[in-house]
């Protein structure tokens, strides 16, 4: 196993020369369809000795490999606490997503990773935490609510925001009663309705206004689009939660994921290294400005 | 569109067909330069139709059509828009096929005064006025640049569509392969006006590797800046007709190129 | 008195002979031994034969999109500055493998990567590359992953730094704080005194007072012979005085007669003078002039950006990844679904020059600038990295004219 690549968050690394190319054959075990053109795959490591040492945490990603085809960097979705098993939800927009979107179950694909800084889960005890979710972006934030889910009396409430533009573009609905039955609060908004919709029509930020939570003693979790985010903080922010406590996850192009390819800088950020998950007020000069 | 969509249920080996128009032939024998790889490709890939090749010819539907030349007649005109529908995927090949190439040049001219020039009977002759793209004529999925092609540009092409993926045909300029290969820049080092700034690469920089500039073969990069460039060059002491030449040539016809030619010539 | 050891700190006397001695030594020692020499009308970075390849007598002008030799039988061997390549080309090169995976039975398996290049020597390395070499290593060593090729490479590097004695009208070193004094990263430097070719100046053809910087080089050097003479403490300080003068003569800003005055970049709280201008309206300006060429960031001996391909035949079953110099100028660096984030000239200037002397101070506490001036020398039109910051300072002396070159 490719220890550095392993690490656990802010731990040393235990093997500073190891290859950070050094990838892992792992089988697709299962692939559920979750709305048009996004598909969920269960990857397990071919090598027990890799299984057995692999761990993350909620919000990081790994480098997910075809070979011949390329690389793209996609978050893990799965229960922490079960790591033997990975889940990537997966939309097939470009050339690796493609690919793997025509692979079946059995077939080996190859991970590297985990990457990243992880969504501040274990320091939001005692807090009110909504979880803002635009598009794919509530699958880098399954992790953390399945960590909410099994510890739902350590916060004071867990509020799911999930946006899509369409009914049909909110995946991860099957869930939605076990989230709620673990006591979190499930509320999608979608940009345009249909005949059978009777949730929200209208943007997340729409929610914000009647979340019955105490706003200094609350934490966002964002993830979706870049001017999304924006939103969601000043949102936030109106009915008064502190931008310090808002937390977005930013995506950008990377080749690496260890902070030698340049490719994911966002102005002095290495999104790979010190992302995706990033304290609002950290990036929020840089997030206001087009094209950086 | 840069992938070619895999038809499900079609186990068997993609075909290819080769299709020339109005050109020199050369960037079909790129492909049968393509020597060793030639024989793998034949493996992965049924060769139905390239009469420079083989005269046998399997009637289409094709997979994928490679399409050399431009349109300068009306039958040419026709005969794309049925190979159009004969091919899932349709890729032009060189300057001529996506920018008109260097017959393009008597787009600016009086096509009378090119057959009296050139033929003894121009009544026979049945032309265009123009020398086009098939870009202009039909929907195309896939242009690989080039004067001629480059084979290793064309195996990864096909090498792609067989493994189904984007080919890695970058479209940044030729000062990038000039740079990886350490060529020293002869704008730069001998002040000769190089069209490498904005020239899409694939050649692997060979002109400016034998000290001279960039003739511009690949057509304009993704990103140019005509005006900045040739104003340095003019300002250095390059006249206007010279550069008007330099950027008016084997894809002189293509937007970015002809739009900077004419703004030469028209002396804004 | 003791009898001085060749150790690092010492300073030893190398004549013509002894830089050829020099080079058979390296190469010797299994070395592929590398440095400057006249090809294509500039002074670059080959493999090196004998010290006769070396360009003594060639002195290059450099500005703002232009580079010219000239041979001046005055000049000595080490009197051209920087050329187009750099300790990059060799260390993070262009192109390179960096995985191949192999597929049987439907299962893919990484081959282990051989890697058996020799040992390489540099001959003639400036100040400023040696802080870009120090700014690489941070980069490719100096965090939680290391880059294993650039770390192979790194680890059995020798270079022989040779001091400036005289700065192009693009050099500005002595703003980023880094040269024109080679103060460290050598295993060797060499300060030049006479020249190499004309004996009536300077006394004779060069030698060189060669300063010891590491153990390594103590070793190379001893393994020279017996007869090397020891500099005295008044021949170091003079060999000493040789970059200071030079750093004295650009801080004033002295012109070579009859050149451009030698550029300097203000680099007080540049930092924060870049991101706070984030929406300048000179990344307009300045993006009506730039042609996205990537040249500046190709010829950056610490740009480090790279993007990976994959060279796979036909049957897909035998795969190797290949790394190649990326750069922030080209539509693919920030593309995330089919577009790039930085759809224009002016959004891909303002990442470079953000990143380069912003950017980097954040990552890896440091400016990523060293002032060699290549950016400014092998721009197709000259844009100027000083110019820029100046203007956006709003202090800008306009000693290019935008655009059109002097």
């Amino acid at each position: 196993m490719n220890t550095a690549a392993v690490t656990t968050p802010g731990a040393a690394p235990s093997q500073a020369a190891a290859d950070p190319w050094r990838s892992h054959p792992a089988r697709i075990l299962r692939i559920t369809p979750e709305v048009p053109g996004v598909r969920t795959y269960d990857l397990e490591f071919r090598d027990a000795g890799v299984r057995d040492a692999y761990r993350f945490a909620a919000g990081q990603f790994n480098m997910l490999y075809l070979p011949g085809i390329g690389e793209a960097a996609i978050s893990i979705s799965s229960d922490a606490a079960q790591p033997q098993v990975l889940a990537h939800t997966v939309r097939a927009v470009g050339n690796v997503t493609d690919a793997l979107a025509r692979l079946r179950v059995g077939d080996e694909v190859l991970l590297r990773g985990p990457y990243g800084r992880p969504w501040p889960v274990e320091t939001l005890r005692g807090r009110h935490v909504v979880v803002v979710g635009g598009g794919l972006g509530l699958a880098s934030q399954r992790t953390a609510i399945c960590e909410f889910a099994r510890h739902r009396d350590h916060y004071a409430s867990v509020t799911i925001l999930h946006g899509a533009k369409t009914p049909e573009g909110l995946f991860y609905t099957a869930e939605y009663a076990a989230w709620r039955a673990a006591g979190i609060e499930v509320r999608p908004a979608v940009d345009q309705g249909d005949a059978g919709w009777s949730g929200h029509v209208g943007l997340v930020t729409d929610l914000f206004a009647d979340l019955a939570i105490d706003p200094t003693n609350a934490a966002v979790l964002c993830c979706g689009p870049d001017p999304m985010m924006t939103a969601v903080a000043r949102a936030a922010a109106r009915v008064g939660i502190p931008s310090g406590d808002v937390y977005v996850s930013l995506e950008r192009n990377m080749a690496c994921a260890v902070r030698h390819c340049g490719l994911c800088q966002f102005g002095p950020h290495f999104v790979c290294q010190d992302g995706p998950v990033f304290a609002y007020d950290s990036i929020v000069e840089f997030l206001a400005v087009p094209h950086l | 569109m840069t992938t070619m969509p895999p038809e499900p249920g079609k186990p068997e080996k993609p075909s290819l067909a080769v299709f020339k128009f109005a050109s020199c032939d050369g960037c079909q024998l790129q492909l049968l330069d393509a020597q060793g790889k030639l024989l793998e490709i034949a493996d992965r890939v049924r060769i139905d139709h390239f009469l420079e090749a083989s005269s046998a010819v399997v009637p289409g539907p094709y997979d994928v059509g490679l399409v050399e030349g431009s349109i300068s007649t009306a039958h040419d005109a026709e005969r794309i828009r049925e190979i159009r529908r004969q091919c899932r995927f349709l890729v032009t090949i060189g300057a001529c096929a996506t920018a008109g190439g260097i017959q393009a040049l008597r787009n600016w001219g009086r096509i009378d005064d090119f057959l009296g020039a050139v033929y003894a009977s121009p009544e026979y002759v049945t032309t265009l006025a123009t020398s086009t793209a098939i870009a202009d004529h039909v929907p195309v999925d896939f242009e690989l640049r080039g004067c001629p092609i480059d084979t290793r540009q064309l195996v990864e092409l096909i090498t792609a569509l067989v493994l189904g993926r984007k080919p890695h045909v970058p479209g940044h300029c030729v000062c990038v392969e000039c740079k990886a290969r350490g060529t020293v820049c002869v704008a730069v080092a001998k002040g000769i006006p190089c069209l490498g700034p904005v020239t899409q690469a694939g050649c692997g920089a060979i002109c400016p590797a034998h000290g001279r500039e960039c003739f511009g073969c690949y057509g304009p990069a993704e990103a140019v800046n005509l005006v900045s460039l040739t104003g340095f060059y003019e300002a250095r002491g390059t006249p206007r007709p010279e550069l008007t030449r330099l950027v008016r040539s084997f894809n002189g016809y293509a937007p970015a190129f002809r739009g900077e030619s004419d703004r030469l010539e028209g002396g804004a | 008195m003791t009898i001085p050891q060749i150790s690092p700190g010492s300073w030893w006397w190398l004549d013509a002979a002894g830089l050829e001695r020099l080079i058979t030594v390296l190469a010797a020692a299994g070395y592929r031994v590398v440095g400057p020499q006249v090809a294509d009308g500039a002074v670059v970075i080959r493999d090196l034969a004998s010290a006769r390849d070396l360009p003594t007598g060639w002195l290059d002008e450099q500005d703002g999109g232009t580079y010219r030799l000239r041979f001046d039988p005055a000049a000595g061997t080490f009197d051209h500055v920087v050329g187009p390549h750099s300790l990059k080309n060799f260390l993070f090169p262009a192109r390179e493998t960096i995985a191949k995976f192999t597929r049987a039975d439907g299962m893919w398996s990484q081959e282990e990567l051989v890697r058996a290049e020799p040992p390489l020597a540099v001959i003639g390395v400036r100040a400023c590359d040696l802080e870009a070499l120090r700014i690489q290593d941070r980069v490719f060593m100096g965090g939680e992953h290391v880059d294993p090729a650039y770390a192979a490479r790194r680890e059995k590097l020798f270079i022989v730094a040779a001091n400036c004695r005289r700065a192009v009208a693009t050099c500005f070193c002595h703003s980023m704080g880094c040269g024109p004094a080679a103060t460290h990263s050598f295993d060797l430097a060499l300060t030049e005194h006479g020249s190499g070719m004309r004996a009536e100046s300077g006394g004779g053809p060069s030698r060189f007072a060669c300063e010891v910087g590491s153990d390594r080089g103590a070793e190379i050097l001893a393994a020279l012979g017996d007869g090397l003479d020891v500099c005295t403490p008044a021949e170091v300080a003079v060999a000493q005085a040789v970059p200071q003068e030079l750093a004295a003569r650009m801080h004033a800003r002295e012109a070579e007669p009859g050149k451009p005055r030698p550029r300097s970049l203000d680099t007080e709280g540049i930092r924060d003078l870049l991101f706070d201008n984030l929406e300048h309206a000179r990344w307009d300006d300045v993006a009506s002039r730039c042609l996205s060429c990537t040249n500046c960031t190709l010829v950056c001996p610490t740009c480090f950006c790279a993007s990976v391909t994959e060279v796979a035949d036909l049957s897909g079953d035998h795969v190797e990844r290949e790394r190649h110099w990326a750069s922030c100028f080209t539509l693919d660096h920030a593309k995330i679904h089919g577009h790039s984030v930085r759809s224009s000239t002016a959004s891909r200037y303002r990442q470079w020059l953000t990143h380069k002397l912003a950017g980097w101070i954040d990552q890896f506490g440091t400016s990523g600038c060293t002032g060699c001036g290549r950016c400014i020398t092998w721009c197709p039109v000259g844009i100027d990295i000083t110019e820029e910051v100046a203007a956006i300072r709003g202090t800008s002396d306009a000693t290019t004219a935008p655009g059109g070159g002097p």
